[in-house]
């Protein structure tokens, strides 16, 4: 179907009497969640053994909004020292009680913690979207109910791990090293706290330095549900922190979410250590959709897979690989829906696209699109207003992308989407599978055998199928190739945490 | 999601006049008599009476035989009688039945005929008979002077259960030329529901686009608030466009809503909330 220049003249003239441009008349109001239900505080120290303390050598970072760039709150900056303390918190912790706790008496901390998270979700909520930037309704309809199902699906496991399939008795690890990410952090956090907890380990976790305040918030959660001290602590900081906790002598397992570069390097540094290590990376993921499929559906499904959470979500549906019987009905109808996406104060309910978690990640997201412009991909965006201050992109499409592009190579983690096309299924696999990641793909068609032949030969580690960025604490997540090694969530998510 | 776009203030009393404007008050039971359909009527026209400023329903729907004491008592005051017809709710029943049932309705002074289509025809995959069904009843509005009856086309969507036949059924209904297309009878459960309506809203913006005309579209039955009657306007605003926000392109099968929408409206206005008690039961 092409663009057809069709009437629109407002038949509010012809009926006379009310004759309101509905347009003018049907303006959305702001709706913005009240701030007032968090309280932040200026400054927050390290959490270590159940308490919050200073830092060894006194330094500190600022966590700011991305939407409005107000400094939010000054972060102690943890050292060596700060993690050497926290590492032996959580081996005394590990020790004395978490490992030798009954499952049944460990799975009660972790329901605690899951209802604790869902009675104060509005908090954790409006905290998360001030921190991260991402839109209220997501945080609030996707990552926290999320977390909340996390400990709650793990605190079931924690007495059952018997009869998980990963031995006679599964034993805990020992001291559990996590680094998170700044794009889900709560999530992210829960996907690494439930299962290791659940486990029998006990666990030193460092969120990323752009958004700590949810994890300094669970920290008083812990406090809240009486979780002995020590078993979680949380120290803040940027990549001099984080190498310090993976390198640490006393660490038994490395648990790391985050950039195919960082994962490497901390592949390199666990080397020849017994240290275990599990890793989720970059995704470049392809989004298929077959002539079959139903264009709408599915052209919700690309806006879900490229413009969720700002397209900073590593198994982001990036490269639209289309058919090319339908291409031009599919890209009309996506540019359609994409006008009508808000982008805007995170905050407000009606916004679908918040801002950029970091003036960093903004330049990199200009900087690749700038390469796409260059290498003769044509750029497109509805027009929309960003605001004046704070992090912005708005939705964009390249089209005429080939595989030879660098935009459909490397992962740009912000809302672009790159456009290329296929003639049959097999050229769809081998498209698909032409990128050294391997996390995610979507697949759009009205035939089962299809999708079944497809999820067969993508070599992706999840592949959905006539949905995207759906998640569940039931099943595994995780990379094929450069986007990392292990499982989290399901049953697999805990053989990370036992031996 | 679009359920959670906000809707305030000016849009809001916008969005409250604007559904009222939209409602097609119904009465579609054994028990009516030209008694109730003459109270109908009149809320039709002065839906509240406290209040001059509030805006006349689209339309009344009735039975066929209601249509003469309906369009009596509505006069010339621009409110439109709409009269079900093709034996309605089933529309089981001899072709000629049907037709019959759809001249009767319109000789009687309808504005409007809402028909149902042949569900069974259309389950058992004989949609060219739909079809030709759909352009006979066409064909059966027109009226001596050269005008016709707008053609409502009710799929019964809770009977045709899929999304896929609701989308099919509406290009069927659309090719054969009707002017609205409408989710249900009422008389079956589910009857309107937000998926099913933005199914339709799809098909009547794509149809636009193929062909450059615009079709309306009714959802019926089961929207009985205001904040329901919102979110469809925010999913018509969104999805087929704002073209689409005029009673001459979308309407409300409905009866209780308009209460509802009555309450709303003198709470905006008074900022205080009254009782069902100050708004008429007809």
């Amino acid at each position: 179907m092409t663009e057809k220049n069709v009437s629109t003249g407002s038949s509010a003239e012809e009926t006379g009497t009310h004759a309101i441009d509905p347009r003018a008349a049907f303006e959305y109001a702001p709706a913005p969640e009240s701030r007032a239900v968090v309280d932040i505080r200026s400054s927050y120290g390290l959490f270590i053994n159940g308490e919050f303390t200073d830092p060894a050598d006194g330094r500190s970072f600022k966590t700011v909004s991305p939407a409005s760039e107000e400094v939010l709150a000054e972060i102690a900056e943890a050292s060596a020292e700060d993690v050497d303390r926290a590492v032996k918190a959580a081996r005394r912790a590990y020790t004395k009680v978490w490992s030798t706790m009954p499952g049944r008496e460990r799975a009660k901390y972790l329901f605690r913690i899951a209802r604790i998270i869902q009675e104060r979700s509005r908090e954790l909520a409006v905290l998360e979207s001030l921190d991260n930037g991402k839109p209220i309704r997501e945080s609030r309809d996707v990552d926290v109910p999320l977390v909340a199902a996390w400990f709650f699906y793990y605190a079931g496991w924690a007495d059952k791990l018997e009869y998980a399939g990963l031995g006679p008795n599964p034993q805990p690890l020992g001291v559990a090293a996590q680094v998170i990410p700044w794009n889900f952090p709560l999530m992210m956090l829960a996907w690494k706290i439930a299962p290791a907890l659940a486990a029998g380990n006990t666990v030193v976790l460092k969120p990323a330095e752009t958004t700590p305040l949810t994890a300094l918030l669970f920290a008083e959660i812990c406090r809240q549900a009486d979780l002995p001290e020590g078993v979680v602590n949380i120290v803040t900081g940027a990549g001099e922190t984080g190498r310090a906790l993976v390198a640490h002598d006393d660490v038994d397992k490395v648990a790391f979410t985050g950039s195919t570069d960082v994962g490497r390097q901390i592949a390199k540094a666990v080397a020849g250590s017994d240290k275990r290590v599990t890793l989720e990376l970059g995704g470049k993921a392809a989004n298929i959709v077959f002539d079959d499929a139903p264009v709408d559906q599915a052209v919700e499904g690309i806006v879900n897979g490229i413009f969720f959470n700002q397209g900073h979500v590593c198994c982001a549906g990036s490269r639209l690989l289309v058919q090319e019987s339908v291409a031009e009905e599919v890209l009309h109808s996506l540019k359609r829906r994409m006008a009508t996406l808000r982008v805007g104060d995170p905050l407000d309910k009606n916004t679908d696209i918040g801002a950029i978690n970091s003036r960093e990640q903004l330049e990199k997201i200009r900087e690749l699109s700038d390469v796409g412009d260059e290498e003769g991909a044509s750029r497109w965006s509805p027009a929309c207003e960003l605001p004046a201050t704070g992090y912005w992109f708005p939705p964009t499409i390249f089209t005429g992308v080939t595989q030879a592009h660098r935009i459909a190579r490397e992962e740009i983690f912000g809302p672009v989407l790159s456009v290329l096309t296929f003639r049959t299924p097999a050229e769809a696999v081998e498209k698909a599978n032409n990128t050294p990641f391997g996390l995610s793909a979507g697949v759009w068609t009205d035939k089962g055998s299809r999708i079944l032949w497809m999820a067969d030969k993508l070599r992706a580690g999840v592949v959905w199928a006539n949905t995207f960025n759906r998640f569940d604490p039931a099943s595994p997540f995780g990379g094929y190739k450069e986007s990392g090694y292990g499982r989290e969530g399901g049953r697999h998510g805990l053989e990370a945490y036992v031996r | 999601m679009l359920g959670t776009r906000s809707i305030k203030t000016t849009a809001k009393e916008f969005a409250i006049d604007l559904a009222i404007r939209m409602v097609d008050l119904t009465t579609l039971e054994g028990q009516d008599t030209p008694g109730k359909v003459r109270a109908l009527s009149a809320k039709a026209m002065r839906p509240d009476p406290a209040d001059p400023s509030c805006p006349q329903v689209a339309a009344v729907c009735v039975y066929p035989d209601m249509v003469s004491v309906a369009k009596e008592t509505l006069g010339t005051s621009g409110v439109h009688v709409a009269s079900v017809a093709t034996a309605f709710p089933s529309g089981r029943a001899a072709m000629d039945i049907k037709l019959a049932d759809t001249r009767d309705a319109v000789e009687a002074g309808a504005d409007e005929i809402d028909m149902v289509i042949d569900r069974g025809a259309f389950l058992s995959g004989r949609y060219l008979e739909v079809y030709d069904e759909i352009v006979a009843v066409r064909e059966a509005c027109a009226r001596p002077d050269g005008t016709a009856a707008h053609l409502k086309v009710i799929f019964e969507t809770g009977e045709l259960q899929t999304y896929d036949n609701v989308r099919r059924a509406s290009w069927l209904a659309m090719l054969a030329g009707a002017d609205f297309i409408k989710t249900s009878t009422g008389k079956v459960q589910p009857a309107a529901t937000m998926p099913v309506t933005l199914v339709m809203l799809e098909a009547v913006r794509d149809f636009r686009e193929a062909t450059g005309q615009m079709v309306g579209v009714k959802p019926a039955g089961g929207i009985r608030t205001s904040k329901d009657a919102i979110k469809y306007l925010v999913m018509v605003n969104e999805v087929a466009g704002p073209d689409w926000l005029d009673p001459e392109w979308f309407r409300f099968g409905a009866s209780t809503l308009l209460n509802d929408l009555l309450m709303q409206r003198t709470k905006m206005k008074t900022g205080r909330y009254s009782g069902p008690d100050y708004f008429t039961l007809d």
